[in-house]
């Protein structure tokens, strides 16, 4: 089967998680106050994002590790580090 | 005593594991970092890697690396929603040695790449994240890793962290991208079997086929779509740029569902089964994006230094042409004993006069001019789409006087002179 959606997409992978999270959203009242898009929830390619109406939920253990949230969020809100070594997603093919 | 290196290398990917190869190979010290469980367990690529920057480094590599199909066909769409232009180049010279290019699937290709350069006498070591730069006197000494006891030092530290270079961002090197000098891509491996993608592609065993799909692809934003053939299985995926993502408010696993839904695209896949998913941003900003390349003590190669060029998609190449040029510069700078920026700068002299700028520089006004322009991807597509359905229709109306009818059409929804002046904006843009 061909997946339709994102969690069958997310499903085909394999990830070694830490039990830290490497994402780190700076000040959630910046999301609730003065990011009425919420951007991070629509591009992430893993939607790592969930906004929960009074904060955001960070998924970081789906997280392609791409660098999108960190470069998009247009209020620099969120630190971006790489997780521990051999941490994080595992591409297995392309 | 803190164990001293020639060379420490971040990131095994192509650029990072050519420059450790080379560097290897003339007998330097060279430690190559990975924070991946293997190298190419983090990379992406859409899979098309070229022969001729590889071969630089591995003549014959083709006869042992784990390739998948030498690309004999190259193909180009200008798709709309229910019909497709389509050109393209097809030729069976491709199809011997020493070939054009390949497609690849990255965590194997890297894992071998990187065992080229172990061979060579490179020291490996995965699981390792570099979280800075050990900087003394405004020079760089070392790297500073997530390990206990983690701070490694060398004449030489090489930049080959990929788009996100957080290294490069903590040298000052650059900035943070914009938004519009980087492409969020998503692409999906669809399993399928070897005889189905010959029949669909009109393939022998070892012949592949490339299509690169633009316009509805993108639903007319700034990008690409791709469809490359690997033995049995095909890449399938689409990006744009991240500003054109968050303007038009797309989802990339979205786009990718509705490119693979697209009646022009589906009977490629059907029957196909999804192996993996994967994203990534690839460094399009081109020749103005590009950082500085050369500190004292440090070089930056490949994705770390945008050196991207989106419109012929090579990167991997020029990731690899960048390692060993500064691989080459290292180890003239360990003849003079020299580390210093200046002692390093023939690297810079180098990239600078290679294919790898000039083309940078042949391209640089282009994404600036796409991304301001969107009319290329968003009218100029289906305009082509309905002139070619409307020449190629016979209905008995004069073939002159269909001409006329589709130039009418043509300015009627632009206007004469915005026509020439879009077709004049896109020639500057390439030429």
């Amino acid at each position: 089967m061909s997946t339709k959606t994102i969690e069958e997409k997310q499903y085909l992978l394999r990830f070694k998680c830490d039990t830290k999270s490497h994402l780190t959203v700076l000040n959630h009242d910046i999301c609730m106050t003065s990011c009425p898009d919420k951007l991070c929830t629509v591009f992430c390619p893993a939607e790592v994002y969930k906004w929960e109406g009074t904060r955001m939920q960070v998924g970081y253990e789906g997280c392609h590790e791409c660098g999108s949230c960190r470069i998009g969020c247009p209020h620099e809100n969120i630190k971006w580090e790489y997780p521990k070594g051999g941490h994080g997603i595992v591409f297995r093919l392309a | 005593m803190p164990e001293k290196f020639d060379v420490i290398v971040v990131g095994a990917g192509p650029a990072g594991t050519a420059c450790a190869l080379v560097c290897a190979q003339q007998g330097l010290n060279v430690m190559l970092i990975e924070r991946g469980e293997y190298p190419g367990s983090k990379n992406v690529m859409g899979g098309v890697l070229y022969r001729k920057q590889l071969e630089d480094l591995i003549p014959d590599f083709w006869k042992e690396a784990p390739l998948e199909r030498p690309i004999i066909e190259q193909r180009f769409w200008m798709m709309d929603k229910e019909s497709v232009v389509s050109f393209g180049y097809k030729g069976l010279e491709w199809g011997v040695e020493p070939y054009n290019n390949f497609t690849v699937l990255r965590a194997q290709f890297d894992q071998w790449f990187a065992k080229k350069a172990v061979e060579a006498g490179a020291l490996l070591v995965n699981e390792t994240v570099v979280k800075e730069c050990i900087v003394e006197n405004g020079k760089v000494v070392g790297v500073r890793t997530d390990r206990p006891d983690g701070d490694l030092y060398a004449d030489v530290v090489v930049l080959a962290d990929g788009v996100n270079s957080l290294l490069g961002k903590q040298l000052g090197f650059h900035k943070e991208h914009r938004p519009d000098e980087v492409a969020l891509t998503a692409m999906e491996v669809i399993n399928l079997p070897k005889e189905k993608i010959n029949d669909r592609f009109n393939l022998e065993d070892n012949q592949g086929c490339t299509i690169e799909i633009f316009g509805d692809s993108t639903q007319g934003n700034l990008g690409t779509a791709f469809l490359y053939t690997n033995k049995d299985s095909l890449n399938i995926g689409v990006g744009t740029t991240l500003s054109s993502m968050i303007k038009a408010k797309l989802k990339p696993y979205d786009l990718l569902d509705y490119l693979k839904n697209h009646p022009m695209v589906s009977p490629l896949l059907a029957g196909g089964e999804s192996a993996e998913y994967l994203a990534h941003l690839i460094p399009e900003g081109g020749f103005r994006s590009v950082p500085k390349v050369v500190g004292d003590g440090v070089v930056v190669v490949g994705d770390a230094a945008s050196l991207v060029n989106a419109i012929h998609r090579e990167g991997s190449n020029m990731a690899m042409a960048s390692g060993k040029m500064a691989a080459e510069a290292i180890v003239k700078a360990k003849t003079r004993n020299d580390f210093s920026a200046s002692g390093l700068n023939s690297y810079r002299e180098a990239l600078y006069n290679s294919f790898i700028m000039k083309d940078l520089e042949k391209y640089k006004d282009a994404a600036h001019t796409f991304e301001k322009y969107p009319q290329y991807f968003k009218e100029y597509v289906p305009m082509m789409n309905k002139a070619a359905s409307k020449f190629f229709t016979v209905d008995g109306t004069p073939k002159r006087e269909k001409q006329k009818q589709i130039m009418k059409s043509v300015t009627a929804e632009r206007g004469t002179i915005r026509v020439l002046q879009d077709m004049y904006r896109a020639w500057k843009a390439v030429k």
